[in-house]
């Protein structure tokens, strides 16, 4: 049999009975799509997991400190003050390949400017956190290291923080803001960076470091020192070689005991990635479930349409159909029937996935990886479950084929 | 054309054989009608089977068209059947929701006949089973009866064959329609010079042809001349 035969044959075949072939096809689409879905609802939650995680910074590694222990009481970890600002230097001048390397001391402060006030986190740091962070300035500038060592009171506010003080729209270069009774002047407003996640990046006050120090936090210990790698590849050998300094730096020759901790922002992406990985292949599994109920379905059809068909199959083997043609031909029905089902379903998935993705604002990726798997799927399915069927059109003795009543 | 010897068909249900056929011998030239006569139970049927490359004989030798076809595989007969045999069927057996014109191309498409051929085969066979050119693309089942065993006979045409086979093809047929039928074989016997087996219980309708062979209970009975043959003139156009 010649392709065009085939395909005119399995066409007026799939036709004849329009509202079962329909019926058939859909347990296909519902399982191709549930999968598509899935495993773009999933991807798509990977992707603004990996971003909001990339918005941090790049080859970021984050000094946190640790709880102090070894001693009779233990505080709670990141409550103890054992990073300085020397530290930091410290890092910058002797760990080899850091690009740079920030101190950051933070507080929640109540900021007022004339008429409004808002409560936000207001970070001391240096202008090395530009860089390591991601931050970039959208009007005015941020403020310079001889602005840190004079301790200037000046602030660079987040886009949100202007519109909470300032109202809709407002560039306020020049204005004071009131933070813990101290005026500072607006010398510049940072970029959006999207204030997605578990934190707003927008809604945030740099002030220089020093002066956070002096003036608002009143301690010389930072919350978090910011180390930024040079490039990906270096990032785990910079790790090691901030813990080993500060383990120095702070006399604790037991690495277990380390009143710091230290967190590789590859490592936070790898975690994340892993952790919504497996719930992506959960998702697509209990999608497969019922691709493959919708594969039972195509087989259930194709023995009855074989059984239905048995003269004409008889009739066909009578004028010369060899039992290839006749198994061929039975394939063909039930990979076209998967093969639509495959389709609609790609379609509907991808529908599911962008509703899903516009109303809970996730969003979705459907892939050509999932497309061309789902693609994949449905016609393996097709030839899987057509298969037996086919085979047993095909090994019809004719002669009874042709008395079957 | 056809030549057989010693055919014998047994069939085995258990440890129960029943022989069906046993011994025939017989040759058919080519460009004969010949009707195989004979109640049911005679094993006309079977020998129509084996004749049609449908099924192998138990034991015998089978030569068609000069070449031993007696222990071929399923598709290796298939192949026989494609080229060189065209069935007329008692039930007609077309397809009942495709067109006329599409049941008559169907032999054509399992030979893999090229596209471009098939029109001009699809149409001469349709005229020379004088089916009217205004129901080529009616569904096979808004046609009459006798129209549809003519759509089974273009089938049976279509690909040339050397052997046309026809089962009971008057069978399901009225005696008027039968007849008309049975003209259509006659010309294509005498005019076409088509070699044609006719299976019958009927004695009015082997009548038909030129040869009768009579079976009965597996044996042939009588093999001779049919001395009163009934000629159908053609009814204008029917």
């Amino acid at each position: 049999m010649i392709l065009s035969d085939i395909l005119y044959e399995t066409y007026s075949a799939v036709t004849v009975n329009k509202a079962r072939s329909g019926l058939t096809v859909l347990g296909i689409v519902i399982g191709i799509a549930s999968v598509i879905a899935m495993i773009s609802i999933g991807q798509g939650a990977q992707n603004s997991i990996q971003s909001s995680i990339q918005s941090i910074g790049s080859n970021l590694i984050m000094v946190t400190p640790g709880a102090q222990r070894g001693t009779l009481i233990s505080s709670g970890r990141g409550s103890s003050q054992t990073l300085t600002s020397a530290d930091a230097d410290a890092i910058g001048k002797d760990v080899p390949n850091v690009a740079a390397v920030a101190g950051v001391a933070s507080r929640r402060f109540q900021v007022t400017s004339p008429g409004k006030n808002t409560n936000t986190q207001v970070v001391g740091t240096t202008p090395a956190y530009l860089s390591a962070r991601n931050v970039e300035v959208d009007n005015g500038s941020f403020f310079t290291d001889p602005q840190v060592r004079s301790m200037d009171k000046v602030a660079v506010i987040g886009p949100t923080t202007a519109t909470d003080l300032f109202g809709d729209g407002a560039v306020p270069l020049g204005q004071t803001v009131r933070i813990n009774k101290i005026n500072f002047r607006v010398i510049g407003i940072t970029k959006s960076k999207g204030g997605t996640g578990f934190t707003n990046s927008d809604d945030v006050i740099y002030v220089p470091l020093t002066t956070a120090m002096h003036f608002l936090t009143g301690s010389d210990y930072v919350n978090e020192i910011d180390v930024q790698a040079v490039d990906t590849t270096s990032l785990a050998d910079v790790q090691q070689s901030v813990t080993d300094l500060l383990l120095q730096r702070h006399k604790i020759s037991n690495p277990q005991l380390a009143d710091f901790s230290t967190l590789n922002q590859a490592d936070i992406i790898a975690t994340a990635t892993s952790v919504t990985g497996t719930f992506t292949i959960l998702l697509a599994a209990i999608a497969g479930i019922s691709l493959l109920v919708g594969g039972i379905g195509i087989m259930n059809m194709m023995l009855t349409i074989v059984t239905e068909r048995t003269r004409e199959i008889g009739l066909r083997k009578a004028i010369g159909a060899t039992e290839r043609d006749i198994s061929l031909q039975f394939l063909a029905e039930s990979v076209l029937l998967t093969f639509l089902g495959g389709a609609i379903g790609i379609l509907l998935g991808w529908l599911i996935a962008f509703t899903v993705s516009k109303i809970f604002g996730t969003p979705a990726a459907v892939s050509l990886f999932s497309v061309g798997l789902a693609f994949g799927v449905s016609s393996g399915i097709g030839i899987v479950f057509g298969y037996y069927p086919a085979q047993r059109a095909a090994k019809l003795n004719p002669i009874e084929a042709l008395r079957y009543e | 054309m056809i030549e057989i010897k010693d055919i014998t068909k047994t069939y085995v249900t258990g440890d129960v054989e029943t022989p069906v056929l046993r011994g025939i011998s017989f040759t058919i030239k080519d460009g004969e009608f010949v009707a195989i006569m004979g109640p049911s139970g005679s094993g006309k049927s079977t020998l129509m089977h084996i004749l049609g490359a449908l099924d192998t004989a138990t034991s015998g030798v089978y030569f068609f068209d000069g070449k031993n076809i007696s222990d071929l595989s399923q598709n290796e007969l298939a192949e026989i059947r494609r080229n060189k045999i065209g069935f007329v069927f008692q039930a007609f057996n077309l397809l009942p929701r495709a067109t006329v014109y599409r049941n008559v191309m169907l032999p054509l498409i399992y030979a893999e006949t090229p596209l471009h051929l098939r029109d001009e085969l699809v149409k001469k066979a349709l005229d020379a089973a004088n089916m009217p050119e205004d129901r080529w693309h009616h569904r096979s089942n808004q046609i009459s009866g006798g129209q549809m065993q003519r759509v089974a006979i273009a089938r049976a045409l279509v690909n040339n064959p050397s052997l046309i086979l026809a089962d009971e093809p008057t069978g399901n047929l009225d005696t008027k329609t039968g007849e008309i039928v049975m003209g259509a074989l006659q010309e294509l016997n005498e005019k076409q010079g088509h070699t044609i087996v006719l299976i019958t219980h009927e004695k009015n309708v082997a009548e038909h042809a030129d040869r009768i062979i009579h079976i009965r209970d597996g044996l042939i009975l009588e093999d001779g001349e049919n001395g009163n043959k009934k000629i159908i003139r053609r009814h204008s156009q029917q």
